[in-house]
């Protein structure tokens, strides 16, 4: 391939990285701020499939805000959060949620907190009794 | 004619990086003075071609070079001279060249400041330095050469990417790299370690000062990178969680808790092997990043132009010296295991919990970055693991850590002895609480949220327990080491970020708003006025300019101007937000589109206590900077334990 | 002993899980940031949209019942879709079932222009103005290419530009032995 073939390419590669903008909602605002409140949380959650590495709410792209008006619709509608969510990964999957669903697959992720913990104190308590019973000579230092 | 050069230049340095591992590492073993000596003015060479190198890329790109690739990629005729010098690091085959510059920079400076290490121990650490050296020049001149000529030559370049083009960007990668790279000194001192078999208390006085320096880069770097983010990109945002923002974070981790650890072995001759498994596990980090960057394996805004041949190598690389180092430390673990009791309750067993919450934390930040590469590669599904739930995540480590830090900090040695401490540190926690509770119904009205007055009282506590001890002893006119010192402005800095958290999550305000002229809105009891727009020229991009008054209860606050700029050559559209800063809340104001008829779309803020995030991770910083240079460090090779420097400090 | 030889092994795995991960990304088996569609198998969603050359007219996808047939989402402001458009020609001719076009955001008076000028290998050409029936779809970017069977169920999405190897390899089996 030329080296400008490969420039260009190489190009078109750096515009498919980089987000386009940011993206300003100036639809009115719900009135009842409940309401308001949900639809920002939802679509701070909510992940943009097309630049990949932003929520729908702060991207730029056409899909977004096209996305950003379903939410606002059914929210409108009343719709729950769960059915929101469900309408979308029924057709875009799990990858649009940035909150990964507990699943059988994810269930390690939400239990790697919890189990961690457990393992973390598990080990400091097993270290701090051995090192109890080895000798030591008490010290009476100043520390900070 | 000069590129070549360039190419010729990298091309000596890999031999010698070569010859530096060899002669280091097998000197060190035959125990060959003249070839340990040899190491050290090697290292020295190094550093002066691949400085070479670096200039020579610079220079092409001051002087438009489109002959080379790399520039024409990244390089345009109006890009001002600061951004076509920091356009250099500004993609992949740079980015590389100085994170081999910075390494070969770390070298030099440990092969000049190390006058006092035996002849074995600095050969051995320089040969280390060597190796990882070779294996980044190897990937370089093989795959990745900023040199590569481009046929014919384009009169323009295809310019910086114009998110890049800002100050900070100048000094964001370079210091995130030295303290990425920085990671590569521990390691070197940890490998030596494990070389001669031998880790006593010299070792860990030499191996501090190091490793200190390496953790304030990083910190600075990553402070630098969120405070860019935030005012630059994110509109508001600070932290994404993005996998590479996770990549530098993890190794800041890992160094942290190998900071606590060398205190145990310096002091105590114990937690040996947790030491070099955490100098190990930095490193390794470290070079997990650079294989995410640049591998493609996952998606993020950060990544350079992924390339799996690539993404091989540096496995490849990441493989050879993890595995290596890790099988060294089985082999030498089982000798270095240390003897020596310490109470349940003592600055041992904090510094114990401490690092072991600490690489937790890291441990779930991997799982949650990896998971969804291992769901994808298995074709188990495709999830996304974002802000939601490391925000969340983290927190069950994060909270118990910080609650004990300014507990910890004053446990004494051996057995913590509490008396004439306790009732005070008590009190600063109650009233810590007591003031946040004021902080949050007093300035904001509300509870905030579940977590609020518990972070702010948590930063209150923090920044109490850490200034009482140093003000004390001032007061009563006591010296005080600068280590102590160092570790009381770090740990206040942590309150600082804690609090400057607490106080963004919990009350910030954004609203988006179509507005024009002479039109006015609210928030957070800031009235903000839309004055006018015009047009305005930059050095490359053309933008449209608005103008807005903020004022407060009447009383005029400051006028904020924003733009929209289109770059010329790359035609996006970037914003360029309008901060008003004060101390304890940021505005912010960022322009979107012309929506007709005279209206605007405006992204409109109220940030309170934001720049104590920052603050925070500079106060870090320099209480390291502090804590590295106490005297005892300065002082050479000395047998003889410390005695003035006892008092006070971990 | 054996405890200390846990954090290489760890390592290992890790380091195993990457080289597969690149290997296949290098064979093109994995892309990192290809969605699939969570269609696949289930019934194709219903849509009713005006068409491109008489916004009066409505075309309902009930009227495609029964045999299979292609959906391809387009724009004009889309340059793989237009680097497709010959492909797409070719394709169409010789598949011989229904091509239905789903111009997606777009302007009618470009779209009619567009297919003036490079040829029209719809059977149909509906317009999405609002980018609903997009979304229906699970439509992230464009071009994307689906083919539904007989028995209205999904069976290929395919996201990127169109070319006969793709359709050969991809569509083409479907269709052998009657859809």
């Amino acid at each position: 391939m030329g080296a400008l073939r490969r420039s260009a390419l190489l190009l078109a590669l750096a515009f498919a990285i980089v987000p386009v903008g940011y993206a300003i909602d100036t639809e009115a605002a719900f009135p009842d701020p409940v309401l308001q409140d949900r639809y920002e949380h939802l679509t701070n959650e909510l992940r943009c499939l097309v630049c990949q590495n932003q929520t729908i709410a702060d991207s730029n792209a056409s899909l977004a805000g096209d996305l950003r008006r379903e939410v606002r619709e059914m929210i409108a509608r009343g719709d729950s959060d769960a059915d929101i969510k469900r309408f979308l990964t029924a057709r875009y999957g799990d990858f649009v949620l940035y909150d990964p669903p507990l699943s059988a697959r994810t269930v390690l992720l939400w239990a790697a907190p919890g189990l961690l913990l457990l393992l973390t104190i598990g080990i400091v308590v097993r270290t701090v009794l051995r090192r109890a019973k080895q000798p030591f000579d008490d010290e009476t230092e100043e520390s900070a | 004619m000069i590129p070549e050069l360039g190419t010729f230049a990298l091309l000596i340095a890999l031999v010698m990086t070569l010859l530096q591992a060899v002669l280091g590492l097998v000197g060190a073993h035959r125990q060959d003075a003249a070839w340990m000596r040899a190491t050290t003015s090697i290292t020295r060479g190094v550093f002066a071609f691949v400085l070479l190198a670096f200039l020579i890329l610079v220079h092409a790109f001051i002087t438009h070079d489109y002959s080379i690739e790399y520039v024409a990629h990244n390089s345009n005729n109006e890009l001002p001279l600061m951004y076509r010098i920091a356009a250099v690091w500004g993609a992949h085959e740079g980015s590389l060249l100085l994170w081999v510059f910075i390494l070969s920079t770390w070298s030099l400076l440990v092969s000049q400041f190390s006058k006092g290490l035996p002849d074995t121990f600095r050969a051995r650490v320089l040969g280390t330095l060597g190796l990882v050296g070779f294996g980044f020049l190897a990937f370089t001149v093989f795959t990745s050469s900023p040199f590569a000529r481009n046929f014919p030559v384009p009169t323009d370049g295809a310019d910086l990417n114009p998110i890049l083009q800002d100050p900070a960007l100048a000094a964001h990668p370079p210091m995130l790299y030295m303290g990425y790279v920085g990671t590569s000194v521990a390691f070197a001192f940890a490998v030596a370690a494990m070389l001669s078999g031998r880790m006593d208390a010299s070792w860990s006085r030499w191996t501090r000062p190091w490793t200190v320096a390496a953790w304030m880069c990083l910190t600075i770097g990553i402070t630098l990178g969120s405070w860019w983010a935030y005012y630059e990109l994110g509109w508001g945002g600070w932290w994404f969680w993005d996998p590479v923002e996770n990549a530098s974070f993890m190794p800041w981790l890992a160094s942290t808790a190998l900071i606590h650890s060398l205190a145990v072995t310096e002091k105590r001759g114990l937690f040996r092997n947790w030491t070099l498994l955490l100098a190990i596990f930095a490193f390794s980090l470290s070079l997990l990043g650079t294989f995410l960057v640049r591998s493609g394996v996952l998606v993020s805004v950060h990544s350079f132009a992924a390339d799996p041949q690539r993404g091989l190598f540096v496995l490849g690389l990441l493989l050879a010296f993890i595995v290596g180092s890790l099988t060294l430390y089985a082999i030498r673990a089982p000798s270095l295991q240390s003897e020596g009791g310490f109470a349940p309750v003592s600055r041992e067993s904090f510094l114990l919990l401490n690092n072991a919450l600490l690489v937790a934390a890291a441990g779930l930040i991997l799982l949650g970055t990896l998971w969804p590469l291992v769901m994808d590669v298995f074709e188990l599904g495709k999830i996304s693991v974002g802000p939601p739930y490391f925000n969340t995540v983290f927190l069950v480590p994060m909270l118990p850590l910080i609650a004990l830090v300014g507990v910890g900090m004053h446990a004494t040695w051996k057995r913590a002895s509490y008396a004439g401490k306790g009732r005070t540190l008590a009190g600063f926690a109650i009233g810590g609480l007591v003031l946040g509770a004021l902080v949050a119904f007093g300035c904001y009205g509300s509870y905030g949220v579940p977590l609020t007055i518990i972070g702010f009282g948590g930063g209150f506590f923090l920044m109490a327990s850490s200034l009482w001890q140093p003000v004390q002893r001032a007061l009563r006119r006591q010296t005080q080491s600068r280590a102590a010192l160092g570790m009381a402005v770090a740990h206040f800095g942590i309150g600082l970020f804690v609090i400057g958290v607490s106080g963004v999550a919990s009350y910030k305000i954004e609203k988006d708003v179509s507005m024009g002229p002479g039109d006015s809105t609210s928030i957070a009891g800031y009235d903000f006025r839309f004055l006018s727009t015009n047009d305005a020229v930059g050095p490359n991009y053309l933008a449209r300019e608005a103008h807005v008054a903020i004022s407060h209860g009447g009383q005029p606050v400051t006028e904020l101007t924003t733009q929209k700029r289109q770059f010329k050559v790359q035609s996006n559209a970037m914003t360029h937000a309008g901060i008003a800063v004060a101390w304890n809340r940021d505005l912010f104001v960022a322009l979107g589109d012309d929506l007709g008829a005279g209206k605007w779309s405006l992204r409109l803020q109220y940030k309170p206590l934001v720049r104590y995030i920052w603050l925070g991770g500079v106060c870090m910083a320099l209480g390291g900077l502090l804590a590295m240079l106490d005297r005892r460090y300065r002082r050479g090779v000395d047998a003889v334990p410390d005695t003035d420097a006892v008092a006070g400090e971990g | 002993m054996w405890r200390y030889l846990t954090p290489v092994a760890a390592f290992l795995v890790l380091g195993a899980l990457f080289a597969y991960a690149l290997v296949r990304i290098q064979d093109g088996k994995l892309d990192p940031r290809e969605i699939k569609s969570p269609l696949l198998g289930k019934a194709a969603p219903a849509f009713v949209l005006p068409t491109v050359a008489d916004t009066a007219r409505q075309f309902d996808s009930a009227s495609l019942k029964g045999h299979p047939y292609v959906v391809n989402v387009w724009g004009t402001w889309c340059p793989s879709c237009r680097e497709e458009h010959s492909a797409l020609l070719v394709i169409a001719r010789r598949a011989g079932i229904p091509f239905i076009g789903i111009d997606w955001k777009d302007d009618n008076a470009l779209a009619q222009q567009y297919l003036g000028q490079l040829g029209n290998p719809y059977t149909e050409t509906v317009a999405d103005a609002e980018g609903r029936v997009a979304i229906d779809w699970g439509v992230y970017g464009a071009p994307e290419t689906f083919l539904v069977g007989a028995d209205g169920r999904v069976l290929v999405k395919y996201a990127g530009a169109l070319t006969e190897a793709v359709w050969a390899e991809k569509f083409a089996p479907h269709l052998q032995g009657g859809g």
